[in-house]
């Protein structure tokens, strides 16, 4: 099971209510396909560098999960069919990059976090 | 004997050392979800930064390339730019 992390975009046009919606979906099929969510963050709406689709903000959202490959693929073909989803981007974790978004979650420790 | 004293010594541009801020910082992991730290890596025109200015080890300049791209495709960071600083 490696480790994971989508970040997805939200067309604007979305209430609140349908945000969560949709971001519980997809936690959802996360979970039907065995995956573990290890975290989740949500940076809600955010002016985009560049329009896309012809809108300029998104809702962005972050899953942080362990998975196998078919469940990745499985989450994907969700975010392909579900059409309020603008852009989305799997990556997967390296031990250095868990060990950063580890870093990052915890309180500053005593010793001075290196990595900007 | 006529002394050159005024010959103007032609003054060499001082280049100071240049390093791998990377290697240097003890930095494992770029992160493509952070655009302000990316923005130093980039130039105004939002194109990447090349070796020879900043002096990047291969190894992390291929992670910083792959982060930008990345960070690009989620609209965090713009392809072209004008007067990005």
């Amino acid at each position: 099971m490696n480790q994971y992390e989508t970040v997805l975009i939200l067309t604007p046009v979305l209430t609140e209510e349908m945000v969560r919606e949709a971001v519980l979906k997809f936690e959802k099929v996360l979970k039907e396909n065995g995956a573990e969510l290890v975290h989740q963050a949500h940076w809600g709406l955010r002016k985009l560098a560049y329009p896309i689709r012809k809108k300029a903000t998104g809702f962005y959202h972050l899953y942080e999960f362990k998975a196998t490959g078919p469940a990745v693929d499985k989450l994907e073909l969700e975010l392909r069919r579900d059409e309020r989803i603008l852009r989305f981007l799997t990556v997967s974790l390296d031990k250095y990059a868990v060990a950063y978004n580890e870093s990052r979650r915890r309180p500053k420790t005593a010793k001075e976090e290196v990595n900007p | 004997m006529i002394t050159n004293s005024f010959a103007s010594v032609p003054v060499k541009e001082e280049t100071r050392k240049k390093y791998c801020r990377f290697r240097k910082n003890g930095i494992r992991y770029i992160d493509y979800k952070d655009p302000d730290f990316l923005l130093k890596l980039v130039n105004e025109q939002g194109k990447l930064l090349p070796r020879r200015l900043t002096g990047t080890s291969l190894k992390y300049q291929r992670k910083v390339a792959q982060a930008v791209k990345r960070a690009r495709h989620l609209a965090l960071m713009p392809y072209v730019a004008d007067g990005l600083r």
